[in-house]
């Protein structure tokens, strides 16, 4: 539990967090939010959390950002706010 | 005033890593909670959401850890223990008059390796969570093919004129 | 409407600010979590005792819980069909898809389909071995089916949709995850036939080879490899219904 890289992860998804819910461009949207789910599991497995970082590593990094672009390919790409 | 760069770290080290930790889940959480509030877009809203769920989850399994310790999975050590102890057990029973004693299992001391019970319940709670967003994003997409537009002013715009145009 | 959110959502920010006073400090090994006797110090001294799995995180998941995990994999199967039940009503698009995102070229690019024909094979070998290793190191049923249906929509990405429905088709997917979820509780009812409750995997001992704590190390193997079936099929379905919109033609 090494707290100067806890602190800077936590910050790090903080800025990530907002990024990703004011961009307009949808495409760059989903794949800040993979960013997110890479820094949340970065900080699991530090924490001692390996079966937890494993897990979402592979489903919130790998297929949810997948299925979110796969939605926005079928619908617009441009939103308004 | 020597405010000097060990010092700085300690005062860091006792006052705000015992709960930082805690504040910024809050903030991650009203965040998410705002998102799903106020955006128009429904993919915005749906971010929202999954940014909701996983600060929940970061605060689960951060109740878990304790500092100082290992991953919760044994290692090689231990288990080597645990043999020894277990053949030793056996060849008592198979001949009692050689092996008189005995052996208990080594006991585990619960600080050297993290909590289990909340990894395991997020375990569920990021696969229910996927489950979620891939429902909410095959609604998003017949939403769209309904009203051709995936913001809601437009989609209630458009559920009214409807309506005012069936009545 | 939107003020009125802002309002809701800082006074729900401030209570809980207010509330972590009284939390535990982070990393404290008396928290009243952490220190339990009954269930967490239990479960960490007596979990290779009782059921020869080094991995606590396994052994806690598929045998102390295995109803929760019987129930979530039931969870993802009917995310499933919930999707393919939403997405199959649409019939032929009327409205244009405005994605601006380019349409899938028509012949697969050279490098893209040669380097996945030699990441994939690699791909899946490493899956099964995660099912099958989540004894004794991070992994198990989930880790593993997820990263094979993984294989899959990478296949789906590299070479089109159609080349990657030629290898699991929809209703083969349904009856593998189906019978993924029959395993899981076939094993619990198995437990029940031979005179014990739901999920007790104590009384398959005369079934398999060694004593009574390598009959749940075994039990939970094969429930694990239920829930890697299911998870495996049901995220292949998931991307081909929402990247082709529940027609299964085109897609990204």
């Amino acid at each position: 539990m090494i707290w100067q890289f806890d602190i800077i992860i936590l910050l790090f998804l903080v800025v990530t967090a907002l990024i990703s819910l004011r961009l307009k461009d949808l495409l760059g949207a989903s794949i800040v939010f993979g960013i997110y789910s890479f820094l949340i599991c970065l900080l699991w497995a530090e924490m001692g959390a390996v079966d937890v970082a494993f897990t979402e590593a592979a489903v919130g990094a790998g297929v949810s950002t997948v299925i979110m672009i796969a939605t926005v390919y079928n619908t617009k790409r441009r939103s308004k706010d | 005033m020597m405010l000097d760069h060990a010092m700085l770290a300690n005062l860091i080290e006792d006052t705000v890593v015992p709960k930082i930790n805690f504040w910024i889940y809050i903030i991650l959480m009203m965040t998410g909670l705002y998102a799903m509030i106020s955006k128009n877009n429904l993919i915005k809203k749906l971010i929202g959401m999954s940014i909701f769920q996983t600060a929940i989850i970061l605060f689960y399994v951060s109740i878990g850890v304790k500092s100082g310790s290992g991953i919760p999975i044994l290692g090689a050590e231990t288990q080597r223990e645990f043999h020894e102890v277990e053949h030793h057990n056996h060849e008592h029973d198979e001949h009692p008059e050689e092996f008189p004693d005995v052996y208990a299992y080594p006991t585990i001391n619960p600080d050297d390796y993290a909590n289990p019970l909340p990894h395991v319940l997020m375990l569920t709670a990021i696969v229910v969570g996927v489950s979620t967003l891939g429902l909410a994003l095959a609604i998003s997409q017949k939403i769209y093919h309904e009203y051709g537009s995936i913001e809601e002013d437009e989609i209630l715009a458009q559920i009214k004129t409807r309506s005012d145009n069936d009545d | 409407m939107k003020l009125l959110g802002l309002v809701a959502v800082i006074i729900t920010g401030s209570l809980l600010l207010y509330a972590s006073g009284d939390f535990p400090a982070w990393g404290d090994a008396n928290s009243p979590a952490n220190s339990n006797q009954q269930v967490s110090v239990r479960y960490i001294q007596d979990s290779y005792a009782k059921t020869k799995t080094p991995n606590e995180v396994t052994a806690v998941l598929a045998d102390y819980r295995g109803f929760d995990t019987m129930f979530e994999t039931v969870v993802i199967f009917v995310a499933g069909i919930a999707i393919i039940a939403i997405l199959s009503f649409l019939g032929e698009p009327n409205k244009p898809r405005g994605g601006d995102i380019e349409e899938h070229p028509e012949t697969p690019d050279l490098i893209i389909v040669q380097t996945c024909k030699l990441v994939i094979p690699i791909i899946q070998l490493f899956a099964l071995y995660v099912v099958a290793h989540g004894h004794y190191s991070p992994g198990g049923g989930f880790q593993g089916g997820v990263m094979f249906g993984a294989s899959l929509i990478l296949w789906a990405l590299a070479c089109g949709l159609p080349a990657a429905l030629k290898r699991l088709s929809e209703p083969r997917a349904l009856v593998l995850s189906a019978i993924g979820i029959i395993i899981y509780a076939g094993w619990g009812f198995l437990c029940m036939l031979l005179g014990g409750n739901f999920l007790e995997y104590a009384f398959t001992d005369p079934l398999l080879p060694e004593g009574v704590e390598k009959a749940h190390s075994h039990g939970m193997l094969i429930v694990e490899i239920g829930v890697a079936f299911t998870v495996t099929a049901i995220m292949f379905v998931i991307y081909a219904n929402l990247s082709s919109r529940g027609r299964l033609k085109g897609g990204l």
